[in-house]
């Protein structure tokens, strides 16, 4: 047996063994990397001074800080370190796309809110932000109003089908039939809701609602918000349906024990053992509602009115957003800084639903996990 | 007589099993049933209502004709279908690498107790519940104009579009990678491996099933996203294929948009036979998905 190249123990040695490589001097890397750096930097150099586009020379000039950024950090600290700097720099993307959705938001509130008062924005019952002149007035109120009506309406169908679907498929449902039908619910959620938004323009409206003798618009909430329920109910069904499978059998056994039935066993035992994580979908179902932009858009129409008759049209604030920003508006002046306003409000909201529901959900695993 | 005098519930329980019992249990099943078949009534009858409206438009004219103003029977979505098809392929480009990244960072470098790595972690969170409006003002102001300054490109819509699934992806991924044994990677750390060595060589091809999975997955959830397009400025309504990737778009969904909400409701069909090229896009997805997990996936 012959001692390889590897090391001065002498031993023989597997092949992967001499890819642990000794550590070379900076100075010696660098002549072995150099070739490779160099005709790399000049192949970018003259990318750079062929392509016309800015963006795409930002983007090139990009590639070579970044390459000279990692050779330098390889060749001073190892090649690992340079790697696991690599890996962090990607993972600080996430921080950074909501350091950016923050700071895209309030830099345009706060000029929003240097020209249009707070207590005008908050308090204000006519919003009207993209009327011109005298009936110009930004008054958030009929938006949310709407917001929480058309979610409202959509939660009234998503919360009994989805926690009722939820209770089927975790307490009745063989095992067989559940995976035939779960999947077939994260289908339903997997439907790109502008599609959702043409079924209740065209069938939910005209056929149902107009077939059942009411007098709805062709864009009423009372479409938008029922479709706005099926969207959402797959959610509310799947996270519900984990809480309740993650409940131990034993509870339901004891409860089967004293001669409880299935629906007491459901009803008495598992949906209150599984409650926080129950309400943990909800929640969640409730900020998936609340941001929905196609469907509203499409089927809700275009514009905000503060009432409780659901046959007349309503908008969100998320479809105010998109409706909004496709108008020809300057980019700058009050019309403007009311997307951003109004996308704070949003944001906020769903924030705030958002931390409710990872709470509960956080006390469900504490329970039984 | 055995009493458990601690459940109160359970006693409950026990009294209540009569004969009347019975009939409201038959109707609990009754109403769960109910609940299960709202959401496929609704999936076949959205299904039928679309095949129903469009299913006469679909053709290979439809696909490869540009869409029209004025003539509903002669519309097309070349420009729309080219414009996704682009799109996907841009998304991938950047969240393959940064989610994967993300995912390996996670799972294999950062200590879990750190303060950095859970304030990374509650804000992929965080992200994940964003409405996807947001990431369109995102967009707007960071991508389109501000800094980046893009305009309403095939670059900008992927970037925003991206930035939107890359929670998706994250933690599928991670996912993926956390189902490979720890075995695989004490084994090559003791043959002398580098921890690099051993995430590249034994961890990610280990993961890829599950990782290409989740890619699929965030991308079928990109390519039905209409909303943050709209508010990036994408045009709904072009004459003409994007070239590069600087160049001014439009995709299926905007298509869609663009026929449904016509004032002509002749457009209306065409929208319906949109819909179904786009949906017929994401069964091919779904179908790759399932075709790698099944083929590939192993057990460790």
């Amino acid at each position: 047996m012959e001692a390889t190249s590897a090391g001065a123990m002498g031993s023989p040695r597997p092949d992967v063994y001499r890819k642990q490589r000794t550590p070379r001097s900076v100075g010696e890397a660098f002549v072995k990397i150099a070739p490779f750096l160099i005709a790399f930097l000049i192949l970018d150099g003259v990318l750079i001074a062929l392509v016309g586009t800015p963006a795409i020379r930002i983007l090139l000039l990009a590639a070579a800080v970044l390459t000279i950024v990692f050779v330098g950090i390889s060749l001073l600290f190892g090649r690992e370190t340079a790697i696991r700097v690599t890996l962090l720099a990607a993972a600080l993307i996430s921080v950074l796309t909501t350091t950016g959705i923050v700071f895209s938001l309030l830099q345009e509130t706060v000029v929003f809110f240097g020209e249009v008062g707070v207590g005008e924005y908050l308090f204000g019952t006519k919003w009207t932000p993209l009327a011109g002149g005298e009936s110009q007035s930004f008054g958030v109120i009929p938006l949310v109003f709407d917001t929480l009506y058309l979610t409202g309406i959509g939660l009234l169908v998503a919360i009994p089908f989805g926690v009722g679907s939820a209770i089927y498929l975790s307490e009745y449902a063989s095992p067989r039939v559940r995976r035939i039908l779960k999947p077939i619910l994260e289908v339903l959620s997997g439907v790109p809701t502008i599609v959702f938004g043409y079924f209740a323009l065209t069938f939910v409206t005209p056929v149902i609602l107009k077939g059942l003798g009411l007098e709805v618009g062709s864009f009423n909430a009372l479409s938008a918000g029922l479709v706005l329920g099926v969207l959402v109910l797959p959610t509310i069904a799947t996270v519900a349906d984990d809480a309740l499978t993650a409940v131990p059998g034993s509870l339901r056994e004891g409860a089967f024990g004293l001669g409880a039935s299935r629906m007491q066993v459901s009803v008495r035992v598992v949906l209150p053992a599984a409650l926080s994580g129950v309400v943990a979908a909800l929640v969640l179902g409730a900020s998936r509602a609340i941001g929905e932009t196609v469907i509203i858009l499409v089927a809700g129409g275009q514009t905000t009115n503060l009432t409780l008759d659901p046959a007349q049209a309503m908008q969100n604030m998320a479809a105010f957003i998109a409706a909004a920003s496709r108008a020809d508006i300057p980019s700058s002046g009050p019309e403007y800084g009311a997307i951003f306003a109004v996308g704070t409000t949003l944001f906020v909201m769903t924030l705030v639903l958002n931390a409710i529901s990872i709470r509960f959900v956080r006390k469900y695993r504490q329970v039984y996990e | 007589m055995n009493t458990v005098p601690e459940a109160s519930l359970s006693r409950k329980a026990v009294e209540r099993a009569s004969s009347g019992q019975r009939t409201k249990d038959l109707m609990f099943k009754l109403m769960l049933l109910l609940s299960v078949s709202v959401g496929f009534v609704v999936l076949a009858a959205l299904m039928l209502d679309v095949l129903v409206d469009g299913g006469s438009r679909v053709s290979l004219d439809f696909v490869t004709s540009f869409p029209s103003r004025i003539s509903p029977e002669n519309t097309g979505v070349k420009s729309a279908l080219i414009g996704t098809i682009y799109l996907m392929i841009l998304c991938a480009v950047f969240i393959v690498p940064v989610g994967v990244a993300t995912a390996v960072y996670l799972e294999e470098y950062a200590n879990r107790e750190s303060r950095l790595s859970r304030i990374i972690e509650v804000n992929i969170q965080n992200l994940a519940a964003v409405p996807s409006v947001v990431y369109g003002i995102l967009g707007l102001a960071f991508i389109v104009r501000g800094p980046l300054g893009l305009g309403p490109v095939l670059l900008a819509g992927a970037l925003t579009l991206g930035l939107l699934v890359l929670p998706v992806v994250i933690i599928v991924a991670r996912e993926a990678i956390r189902a490979v044994p720890s075995s695989i990677r004490e084994g090559s750390m003791a043959l002398g491996a580098t921890q690099w060595q051993t995430i590249w060589k034994q961890v990610l091809p280990g993961a890829l099933p599950g990782i290409a999975t989740g890619v699929i997955l965030a991308l079928s959830r990109a390519i039905g996203e209409t909303a943050p397009l709209l508010v990036i400025g994408a045009a709904t309504f072009a004459r003409f294929n994007p070239e590069g990737i600087t160049d001014r778009f439009t995709a299926m969904p905007l298509a869609i948009f663009e026929f449904i909400s016509d004032a002509d409701t002749e457009f209306r069909s065409a929208g319906a036979a949109a819909i179904i090229v786009l949906l017929a896009l994401l069964v091919v997805m779904n179908a790759g998905a399932i075709f790698l997990r099944n083929r590939y996936e192993r057990k460790w």
